[in-house]
């Protein structure tokens, strides 16, 4: 006996090693269900990220975008409206106002990663007799590039933006003709109209995106565009990618813009992340119940075959507390040690299923996210859950009557 | 007064009070018993000496009446004290040895210490070799109970109830499943105990043999003393 074990610890184990089939039998059945929730909490996490990643580095977590231009009915005196149909007015291509005070403002934002400005509009592209309607993307590469990766989808020459450089998509390349180096005319609705140099060509694996998206400097889009100094958008990233929602109504209410958040403006890539997320949940607290009832019935059935023991226990002097206590501990024990094992087991399936399970493409299934919080929280969680478990038949064992246990 | 370990005052013991199968089975029992006292309880079966001996063990509440224990009124104590009194003051030995199975010898007998203190001390460990050395059994100290002989388990059990010093030990037919030389050796060492400590022994058994060998034999049928 360990000299420095308390007394309800010493007991514990002695029980537990006792009784070696039962425990070995309940710390199976805790480590497969920690197994489980770890293999699936972690693989779903990589699926995740994956599939976030693929989201979320091809757009901003908020767009910042100048309120809608309405028209507004014109009144002769109180309730008089001079002409009461009113028409949609078409948007115009404005910048937003005060941008610069907005983006500082933003700026000071903890939660806010990265602030890029843009100046987005259509143009016509035209090299020799092909010309092609594109969307111009006018950017302070330093922090764009940042919230949408496109050097990520750079696949020929470099993702660099000086005011005369433009990005293109492969497809767009295709059907002017034209690769790296050649150069383009650029002409706007506004009579902006410039010959800018393809510096690279991107691959968005989307057609539409290849053949439309071009990318070129924030000063040499606002002139093309007419709007010298203005933005047309303010792209954010997050810290947070889940409480986006929550910033950008916190952005709207405070200026005069409209802030639109990833989640709303992809709701059902959301929601499918969230049943994902829900139903991950309820496989954990399921199989965490299933632990839990699995460690209660050994610990009923020890507390049952073992109440003469607790009886010359209570006889010897052993308090209430004392034989409270020597249970709880044993539901500890088993959860801690069925969570170490189960962690092990899982991180190996999740290795293993890693290593085998590929796309289509050969690429991995979902990156390997092995997170020593999720093993320290299973191990604290697998070791609570055993002490809760614990807790009825440590209530029963400490209610015994000494003289009812002793006589057996 | 002051040389009594033991008074019992009109003690009375019914199960199931109010229900039809209410028993009562100890009635108005009046009982004293002396320092350094070796006192045999006799009886046929199911005449409430287990019962008494429990009473007077703590482990079971009169339904009336008074339990002195060494001055100690046991009356008003609460489920706290009452713990603490029966660990520090009284030792059991019980006609089964029930030692925990799952500790040796050594560890049974430092058991109650070890409840006692929450830790396992020097001098509890000495104090355990000690009363093993004195049962006779310090070459089986680290056997578990399992793979000792029954007269070798009991002798584990009576250093186990003295391993507290107790003021009195409480033996329900400690003897009752052991051969004649088991019996006899049993015995001697609870005699050898309380000549030379004066722990005060109440012993339960059905052997008269070891009756007449007491200071005393208190004889209870149905539920009351009757010598």
């Amino acid at each position: 006996m360990k000299r420095w074990l308390p007394f309800e610890w010493i007991a514990a184990i002695r029980f537990l090693l006792e009784g070696k089939l039962q425990s070995i039998f309940i710390i199976v059945g805790i480590s497969i269900g920690v197994g489980v929730i770890v293999f699936m909490s972690a693989m779903l996490t990589g699926l995740q990220s994956n599939f976030i990643k693929r989201v979320l580095t091809s757009q901003a977590h908020i767009q910042i975008l100048p309120p809608d231009q309405l028209a507004r009915p014109q009144r002769h005196g109180p309730q008089e409206v001079e002409d009461p149909i009113i028409q949609r007015p078409s948007q115009r291509l404005v910048s937003i106002d005060q941008w610069q005070k907005i983006r500082r403002q933003l700026e000071t934002m903890p939660e806010i990663a990265v602030v890029a400005p843009t100046a987005a509009g259509s143009a016509l592209a035209k090299r020799g007799d092909a010309s092609r309607a594109i969307t111009l993307n006018g950017v302070e590469p330093e922090n764009y590039f940042l919230v949408v990766r496109v050097p990520d989808y750079l696949v020929q020459g470099q993702a660099r933006l000086l005011s005369d450089d433009i990005l293109i998509g492969i497809d767009l390349a295709k059907d002017l003709g034209a690769t790296v180096g050649d150069k383009l005319n650029v002409t706007t609705s506004s009579g902006g109209e410039r010959i800018l140099t393809i510096i690279g060509l991107l691959d968005f694996g989307n057609k539409g995106a290849n053949s439309r998206s071009t990318f070129v400097s924030l000063r040499t889009a606002q002139s093309l565009l007419g709007m010298l100094g203005g933005v047309a958008t303010i792209d954010l990233s997050l810290k947070d990618i889940y409480a986006a929602e929550d910033i950008a109504k916190n952005i709207q209410s405070s200026n005069d813009v409209i802030a639109d958040s990833w989640i709303k403006t992809n709701a059902q890539f959301f929601t499918a992340i969230r049943a994902q997320n829900l139903t991950n949940m309820l496989i954990r607290v399921f199989v965490g119940l299933s632990v839990a009832f699995g460690i209660a019935a050994v610990l009923v059935v020890s507390v049952i075959q073992r109440s003469r023991d607790i009886g010359i226990l209570r006889a010897m002097g052993t308090s209430r507390g004392q034989i409270m206590r020597l249970f709880l501990i044993q539901g500890g024990v088993l959860g801690f040690f069925g969570s170490l094992i189960g962690s092990a087991l899982g991180g190996f399936a999740l290795l293993y299923w890693h290593a085998t399970a590929r796309q289509a493409d050969g690429t991995e299934l979902f990156p390997l996210i092995i997170d020593y919080h999720l093993f320290l929280w299973t191990a604290v969680l697998a070791s609570f859950t055993g002490l809760l478990a614990a807790m009825a038949p440590a209530v029963r064992a400490a209610k015994l009557d000494p003289v009812v246990a002793i006589r057996g | 007064m002051a040389n009594s370990i033991l008074t019992l005052t009109k003690i009375n013991k019914v199960y199931n009070p109010g229900e039809p199968s209410e028993v009562a089975v100890l009635h108005d029992i009046d009982m004293e018993m002396k320092r350094g006292e070796f006192v045999a309880i006799m009886g046929p079966s199911g005449s409430g000496k287990s019962t008494l001996l429990n009473i007077i063990g703590l482990l079971d509440r009169p339904t009336s009446g008074s339990l002195t224990i060494n001055g100690q009124d046991t009356g008003g104590l609460k489920d706290a004290e009452i713990t603490h009194l029966r660990g520090h003051k009284i030792g059991f030995v019980f006609q089964y040895h029930y030692l925990i199975s799952a500790f040796t010898a050594l560890e049974n007998v430092m058991m109650p210490m070890l409840v006692d203190h929450g830790f396992q001390t020097e001098q509890a460990e000495a104090r355990a070799n000690e009363l093993i050395r004195r049962v006779g059994l310090t070459h089986v100290a680290h056997h578990r109970s399992n793979d000792m002989s029954g007269g070798q388990q009991q002798r584990v059990a009576i250093a186990r109830g003295l391993a507290m010093n107790p003021d009195i030990l409480l033996a329900d037919e400690p003897t009752g499943n052991l051969d004649t030389e088991s019996t006899k050796s049993i015995f001697e060492l609870m005699r050898e105990v309380n000549r030379t400590s004066g722990t005060s022994i109440l012993l339960i058994t059905h052997n008269h043999d070891l009756g007449r060998q007491c200071d005393r034999i208190i004889q209870v049928v149905d539920g009351r003393i009757v010598t």
